[in-house]
């Protein structure tokens, strides 16, 4: 390839100065196509509380794709009433390739996509998969065990098992139905027993913020939707990258127009990476691993139970003094930073809700005047390096979409019990861009033993224990304290298994319909 | 205290012989694109002062692009590349490399166009290490002896140390004198080594003062020359930025593969890119102007575990290759590489700017500063596309990082201390 042809497509925009594709947002443009956009990005189904979804691999292209060109999927639109079911669709590469969507449609995408949770080896370690979390040890998900299309059924009460039924039997000329990820109602907990969900980013659905690159000095959890939803502007005011067509590929104009691009079709628009990892938690092995540290004492194991995650089992973060029973679903509850506990001696900075979220903002904290910003942004202030280890948080948010399953236990009836109960969580997350979000999360924040100034220590719930490359145990969680030397948690087990997982395009509905025609 | 060294070995590859040195180098590997320590070429592990070494075969595939400019494209040699961070100076270490592995180096180096078979390994390379524009340490002192001798004493104490509440005051002192007892026997038996750090040498003082002195002078000399000419270079600026084409197009999936394969099998990665410098007399005197700073502030500023707010480079360096046509940009860092991206963007997007965007096809830049770098996924592409695969790299401290060096530098500080507060007691035993 010549220089000159790699300059006509630079990114996956044509793009020059001033040019369409440069990343300026058109002005004016602030709409957003809530009936093209599938109801998952903008609801969390919470009234529907029956859930299973559904994982195909394409046996007739032909029959695949007349299914997914009339599947009623649900958008984003608020109804009244609320209907009682929802349907959602969503496809990975091999499903892509398999549908016969044409290559240079699929190119688009994302190297991440396009690769697969279990297509890399360098993309395993950086997940942690290894050991017994390794993809050849899954359910689904690797090989040929890869899911074509994901079918997401939610239910009011009572309504799921007939929704279940006449999806698959409509499914069945087109794909093999090769796994089904059941759900079971928790009643907000996650299988330990925490309140699930407690952390969410409010999505700009709006679009109030303005699609500029300006420094945030503190924290906020109002997230741009280009953050989430493809087609829009990001954190960086910037499009991510997506496929964008030449309009004559799309001459029935059944895609949206590309807001950065208006002459090409937006295949991307009104979409959304859709990660799913089924992830199995020994809640028996967790609770009695605590009880064995805590001496059998109920209130010290609870006590440590809240130190690993960063909040108590009622969802009160534990890093802030909140009133006492503010429980989840209060907003206070997800309102707070770690500004005032930089040491850790409150919420031990490995505590797992840390590392999801470190809460910061572009800059460490210190005054609001020019030189104290000019110091801290040339790194000439110790204090504020020490608090700098891990930063910006906003380009590395997730929107939660996940759901329990399996048999729900007390920690007390976990404690009696003599073999493992089957449960977890199927982890679902939607974000813009795998790389910077549910990966940088995953990689840098959870798995990485160095997270922000730690040593010798993963995640303490996720955490795959491996020894580091030098040989050296990296199973503690390390707790520190205000008055005493730091308190030490060795020996931990590994609590999390991955079972399966997947990368899927959750498409806008348009773009859905575009994908079946073929 | 001992400063570092760093050298950069470079050579044009004879026509036709890099398929058999891509082979010979794959020899040296244990894992892909890391070296065995032990191999049989040139076994890095044996070279006490050696910090990171890698072997890297510089065939850009870039060098077209500045064809954009209506430049025809250069006839630009493959080189091969023996780059090392050490402990002293460079030529001492590429003496000890020639003393102790001349036939290995020998073997690869005939690869290149002008090793011939009666070549001294040692003046070869000396005559062929180039002179680096600007290098940074993270933390100039601290040597390879130190980081090991240290990570094995945090190891010994962090499962000794007595981690129950403490009680009494005077608990933490007297907590703190215990470990001081207990090491005191321990390296008395010789169960730990921790060996004082070496004096400073003078030369190497006397060439940084006079550095700063020197620098200092020039600075206030050209600054009013600077400020006149000011509105006249910001114009200049601003109109190649206008007119400066962008090429960043997404770097094939094969291309990445490649450089992922290598990546993540140590909680440190390499990171070897090599591009071509804009045209023209302005660009050439931005670009040396700006590494010139780099190598001021690297030198007399950013020498205690941070360069602006990263703190998780090891070593790196910009060396200008082919008259200046070209740079090559080198670097050991900690974490994977999207986050070293991600990182670089949040924190250090203006410094990336001023250090690169002379680099024909950066991402638009607005006044130097802003912009450029913060068009996130140009410039994600941009520097992958220019990144090359590093055949062999070697890092002398597996599993360790800049973080764990620099807290077990505390644990040790802390133990040679004649007497310590209650409270810096507590911090001390903190650290374990």
């Amino acid at each position: 390839m010549t220089a000159h042809t790699d300059i006509a497509t630079p990114g996956a925009t044509a793009s020059g100065p001033g040019k369409p594709g440069s990343g300026a947002p058109a002005v004016g443009s602030a709409r957003v196509d809530l009936d093209d956009i599938q109801g998952l990005l903008r609801f969390g189904f919470k009234h529907h509380t029956e859930a299973v979804t559904l994982l195909f691999r394409v046996k007739d292209a032909g029959a695949a794709r007349r299914w997914l060109g009339q599947v009623q999927v649900t958008s984003s639109v608020t109804l009244d009433p609320v209907p009682p079911t929802a349907v959602q669709v969503a496809l990975t590469r091999a499903g892509m390739a398999a549908l016969g969507v044409t290559a240079d449609a699929v190119a688009g995408f994302s190297e991440e996509f396009l690769e697969g949770m279990a297509g890399d080896a360098n993309r395993i370690r950086r997940l942690g998969d290894v050991g017994a979390s390794a993809p050849e040890m899954w359910d689904w998900g690797s090989g040929d065990r890869e899911p074509h299309v994901a079918v997401l059924l939610y239910a009011m009460p009572g309504h799921l098992a007939d929704l279940q039924r006449s999806t698959e039997a409509d499914c069945a000329a087109g794909f093999d139905l090769t796994y089904r990820l059941t759900t079971t109602n928790m009643h907000g907990r996650e299988p330990f027993g925490f309140a699930d969900g407690v952390s969410q980013p409010e999505v700009d659905w709006d679009r109030l913020l303005p699609p500029e690159d300006t420094r945030q000095l503190s924290y906020r959890n109002l997230s741009c939707l280009g953050e989430f939803v493809l087609g829009y502007p990001n954190e960086y005011g910037l499009y991510t990258p997506r496929p964008l067509l030449p309009a004559t590929r799309d001459r029935k104009v059944s895609l949206p127009r590309a807001e950065d691009s208006p002459d090409s079709a937006d295949l991307g628009r009104n979409g959304s990476y859709l990660v799913i990892r089924q992830l199995r938690q020994d809640v028996r092995g967790f609770w009695q691993a605590l009880d064995a540290r805590a001496g059998g004492v109920d209130v010290e194991r609870e006590w440590l139970a809240s130190q690993l995650i960063g909040r108590t089992r009622e969802g009160a973060p534990i890093a802030v003094d909140l009133p006492i029973g503010t429980t989840a679903p209060a907003p206070e509850v997800n309102d707070f930073t770690f500004d005032a506990d930089p040491a850790g001696h409150r919420c031990p900075i490995g505590a797992h809700i840390r590392r999801t979220n470190p809460r910061n903002a572009d800059l460490p904290p210190g005054n609001e005047n020019v030189v104290s910003e000019l110091i801290r942004t040339l790194g000439l202030s110790a204090k504020s390096r020490a608090r700098d280890l891990a930063a910006s948080t906003r380009f590395h948010r997730l929107l939660r979409r996940g759901r329990e399953y399996g048999t729900q236990v007390t920690p007390e009836q976990a404690l009696q019990l003599k073999a493992p109960v089957d449960s977890g969580l199927h982890f679902m997350v939607l974000n813009a861009n795998i790389q910077r979000q549910f990966e940088f999360v995953q990689s840098a924040w959870l798995m990485s033993t160095h997270f922000n100034g730690l040593h010798a220590e993963s995640d303490p719930l996720l955490g795959n224990r491996h020894t580091d490359p030098g040989g050296r145990r990296c199973d503690y969680f390390s707790m520190p304290k205000s008055d005493g030397p730091t308190r030490r948690l060795e020996k931990l087990p590994q609590f999390v298994t991955v079972a399966g997982g997947a990368y899927f395009f959750l498409p806008g509905i348009r773009a859905l319909r575009w994908l079946a025609e073929g | 205290m001992t400063p570092q060294g760093q050298f950069t070995v470079l050579a044009p590859i004879a026509a036709d012989r890099e398929p058999a040195l891509r082979s010979l180098l794959l020899t040296m590997t244990s894992a892909p694109g890391v070296a065995d320590p032990r191999n049989g070429l040139v076994p890095f592990g044996a070279f006490p002062q050696l910090h990171f070494a890698r072997f890297v075969i510089l065939d850009d595939p870039t060098v077209g692009d500045i064809e954009v400019y209506g430049v025809p494209r250069p006839k630009l040699p493959v080189y091969l590349a023996l780059i090392g961070d050490c402990d002293g100076a460079a030529a001492a270490c590429l003496a000890d490399l020639a003393r102790q592995a001349a036939p290995g180096l020998a073997r690869i180096f005939s690869h290149c166009a002008d090793f011939t078979a009666g070549s001294d390994v040692l003046t070869w390379m000396r005559a062929h290490d180039l002179p680096i524009a600007a290098s940074y340490v993270n933390w100039v002192g601290r040597t390879v002896r130190q980081i090991q001798q240290e990570s094995a004493l945090q190891q010994v104490l962090s499962a000794r140390v007595d981690r129950t509440l403490l009680e009494l005051p005077g608990d933490a002192q007297q907590r703190w004198r215990e470990m001081v007892g207990f090491v005191r026997t321990e390296v008395e038996a010789r169960r730990l080594t921790l060996t004082p750090p070496e004096p400073t040498p003078l030369n190497w003082l006397l060439a940084k003062w006079t550095n700063l002195g020197w620098s200092l002078c020039i600075a206030l000399l050209a600054s009013p020359v600077l400020l006149v000419l000011s509105p006249l270079l910001i114009w200049k600026l601003r109109s190649l930025e206008k007119s400066d084409p962008e090429i960043c197009p997404r770097p094939a999936a094969a291309v990445l593969t490649e450089l992922q394969r290598q990546e993540d099998q140590d909680v440190t990665n390499q990171y070897t890119a090599f591009g071509s410098a804009k045209p023209g007399a302005f660009r050439r005197w931005l670009i040396t102007v700006v590494l010139a700073v780099i190598q001021f502030t690297a030198r007399h500023i950013f020498t205690r575990g941070y360069l602006a707010r990263v703190q998780t480079i090891h070593f790196a360096r910009w060396v200008f290759v082919d008259d200046k046509r070209r740079v090559l940009f080198t670097s050991n860092y900690d974490g994977g590489h999207q986050a070293y991206m991600d990182d670089f963007i949040n924190k250090v997007a203006w410094g990336l700017n001023v250090a690169f965007s002379s680099g024909v096809g950066w991402p638009h830049t607005d006044y130097l500063l802003r912009r450029g770098a913060r068009r996130e996924s140009f410039f994600k592409y941009f520097q992958r596309r220019h990144q090359l695969p590093t055949q062999v790299w070697y890092k002398a401290y597996p599993g360790l990082t800049l973080s764990d060096m620099q807290r077990n530098a505390r644990i040790r500080r802390g133990l040679e201390q004649h007497d310590l507060s209650d409270a810096q007691a507590l911090a001390w035993l903190k650290l374990l």
